[in-house]
């Protein structure tokens, strides 16, 4: 159902962009990754908004997709400064919008594995304070079906029993005050595209700090069809210096509720290993 | 009088231009053009490149062999397509008129056995591990090699092994060779030992100067193979890609090699590095030999890293 509502939406914005393409296209940049979705895609999921293409938002993921179900993507937008909203888009996936990040606090930095179901545009995007998107991607080659295979969770028996298991991590704060975390959590993620399987998958999760004052909110994410069967999430977490533990909870589309208590790092843990020099290209797919 | 000699001149040239845009079209049939190097009494190898599979050379990036025996000719591996199957099988003939009596297949790596169609008259023996993954996988890696390579592959279909064979020394004329049943590259990996000639067929256990493929590893069973490969008595190392040599250096450099990947992901994942961010690691210069270094690196991140990762983060509810 939510299949058939996606793609009608698609559909409807497809047509009025027929009409609307003349005053429209003047005032858009052209795709530098030469997506036939773009024009689409950027009604969609940024309408009405200022959208430029900008290096500054870091696409990280590699050029030919070995699992199809598993491809790495790491969107950073930190060079922008502060960013409200980030969203990760596969441009010719059956559900192009991979996720939306609210980083709240945390660093504009995001990264999970994703299904693609052919090659196509991989595209990240961060809206800074003054509600201009800024757009940056790589093309991702594929061999396809990433979207429509079925989780190997249900090879497993007992997959049901461990559904919204979750292991965690935190590292201490770097010197820039950013704590990484690492989320992975038991589920089959499925995108509804298998016959005879509905879809189910994670919508939600939020993080919030546990501090003898309250809960404040770290960042959220809306999480869609296109993450990876056992969603995997790394994040740069920016925990109050009183915070005693962080508390994950979330809940996927049929109900199912998801929720885990993460210990701070140990004394003595050092932060997390930076990603290496920062001479490398800005994007890995290129 | 004139007319008809017009119009042979006119269809001469149309004839003439058709040829030529054809030509430019397709620079001639397509062919693997396989030359067998002897590299011991009786044995034969056809050495293909050692990058990736592509569409400039047709998947030939592996080493295929034969030995010709007095109970006739015994094939390993056939190759990426059925057009190499039925070149190779051709290139043989021009050597030896005695007939192909068995074919052996090291595992199910696409180069090992889609070329196994030029052989559907003789036995095609492999592990039974190895048989069951065709059966199970066969279909998905013809496909992703026809997205690969293109026309190479045309009338390419699964020829699933016929015979299911097992650790055992077998004769044919002069010739004991010794099955290995190991695993680690791969669930099911056979090697193949020429007792008469000291050549191991090591298949995908030995990589020779040509960085090693995971897509099915287990790294510490793999080292384990390695370590078998140093126990065998050998002459000449056959990897199934790269150089043939006659020491054991690049059982030494595959080990180098697997040591140094597993050990540098789990440290990564260990340290807070998210998968994305590992394809980029720095590698040790000592590795530049290896040819197509970052790809394969990128392709084993994509192979390992999961199953690292879960392994290194605690159950938190």
């Amino acid at each position: 159902m939510r299949n058939v509502l996606l793609l009608c939406r698609i559909g409807l914005s497809g047509a009025m962009l027929v009409i609307a393409t003349p005053a429209f296209a003047a005032g858009s940049p052209s795709d530098p990754l030469n997506s036939v979705m773009w024009d689409m895609l950027r009604e969609q999921y940024f309408a009405g908004a200022p959208v430029v293409f900008d290096n500054a938002v870091k696409v990280t993921a590699p050029a030919a997709a070995e699992d199809t179900r598993a491809v790495p993507i790491s969107v950073d937008a930190t060079a922008l400064g502060r960013v409200v909203e980030m969203v990760a888009i596969a441009d010719l996936n059956p559900f192009p919008l991979v996720l939306r990040y609210h980083p709240g606090t945390a660093a504009p930095y995001i990264a999970t594995r994703i299904k693609i179901q052919q090659a196509t545009a991989v595209r990240g995007a961060a809206r800074t304070d003054d509600g201009v998107w800024h757009v940056s991607g790589v093309l991702v080659d594929a061999a396809g079906g990433g979207c429509s295979a079925p989780p190997t969770s249900y090879a497993q028996k007992d997959w049901a029993d461990h559904v919204g298991e979750v292991q965690a991590r935190l590292w201490p704060a770097d010197p820039d005050g950013a704590a990484r975390l690492r989320l992975r959590i038991r589920h089959p993620n499925d995108t509804g595209l298998v016959d005879g399987i509905p879809a189910y998958f994670v919508e939600t999760l939020q993080i919030d700090a546990q501090t003898p004052g309250g809960s404040p909110v770290l960042a959220r994410i809306d999480s869609l069809e296109p993450v990876s069967e056992n969603p995997v999430y790394s994040l740069d977490l920016r925990p109050p210096p009183d915070a005693t533990a962080l508390v994950l909870h979330g809940r996927d589309n049929q109900g199912g509720e998801i929720r885990a208590t993460i210990p701070m790092p140990p004394r003595g843990a050092k932060p997390a290993m930076s990603p290496g020099p920062s001479a490398q290209p800005w994007s890995v797919g290129q | 009088m004139s007319m008809p000699l017009l119009r042979r001149l006119v269809l001469t040239t149309i004839v003439a231009a058709g040829l030529v845009s054809s030509a430019a079209q397709a620079a001639g049939p397509l062919t693997y053009d396989l030359k067998p190097t002897r590299i011991a009494p009786d044995t034969y190898v056809f050495e293909g490149s050692t990058k990736h599979f592509t569409r400039a050379n047709g998947g030939n990036i592996l080493n295929s062999g034969f030995i010709v025996t007095a109970d006739g000719v015994i094939v390993i591996q056939t190759g990426p397509s059925r057009r190499y199957g039925e070149e190779m099988r051709a290139a043989i003939r021009k050597v030896t008129d005695k007939p192909v009596r068995k074919v052996f297949i090291s595992n199910l790596h696409p180069d090992y056995w889609l070329g196994s169609q030029a052989y559907a008259d003789v036995p095609i023996a492999a592990l039974p591990g190895t048989i069951a993954g065709i059966q199970e996988e066969g279909n998905g890696i013809a496909e992703n090699m026809y997205r690969l390579v293109g026309d190479w592959m045309r009338g390419t279909e699964v020829t699933v092994p016929t015979e299911p064979v097992y650790g055992s020394t077998v004769k044919f004329g002069d010739h004991r060779l010794r099955l290995i049943p190991l695993s680690g590259h791969t669930a099911a990996d056979l090697m193949i030992l020429d007792e008469s000639t000291g050549v191991l067929f090591a298949g995908g256990v030995v990589f020779c100067d040509r960085t090693p493929t995971t897509p099915h590893a287990t790294v510490t069973d793999w080292l384990k193979e390695l370590d078998a490969v140093d126990g065998l008595d050998i002459r000449l190392l056959v990897p199934n890609h790269g150089h043939v040599r006659s020491d054991k250096a690049c059982v030494a450099q595959t080990r180098d090699w697997l040591t140094w990947l597993d050990g540098t992901l789990r440290h990564a994942a260990d340290s807070g590095l998210d998968m994305a961010e590992a394809l980029e690691l720095p590698i040790p210069d000592r590795f530049q030999v290896l040819d197509v270094l970052r790809e394969e690196y990128r392709r084993s991140v994509a192979h390992l890293w999961p199953k690292i990762e879960q392994a290194s983060l605690p159950r938190v509810n």
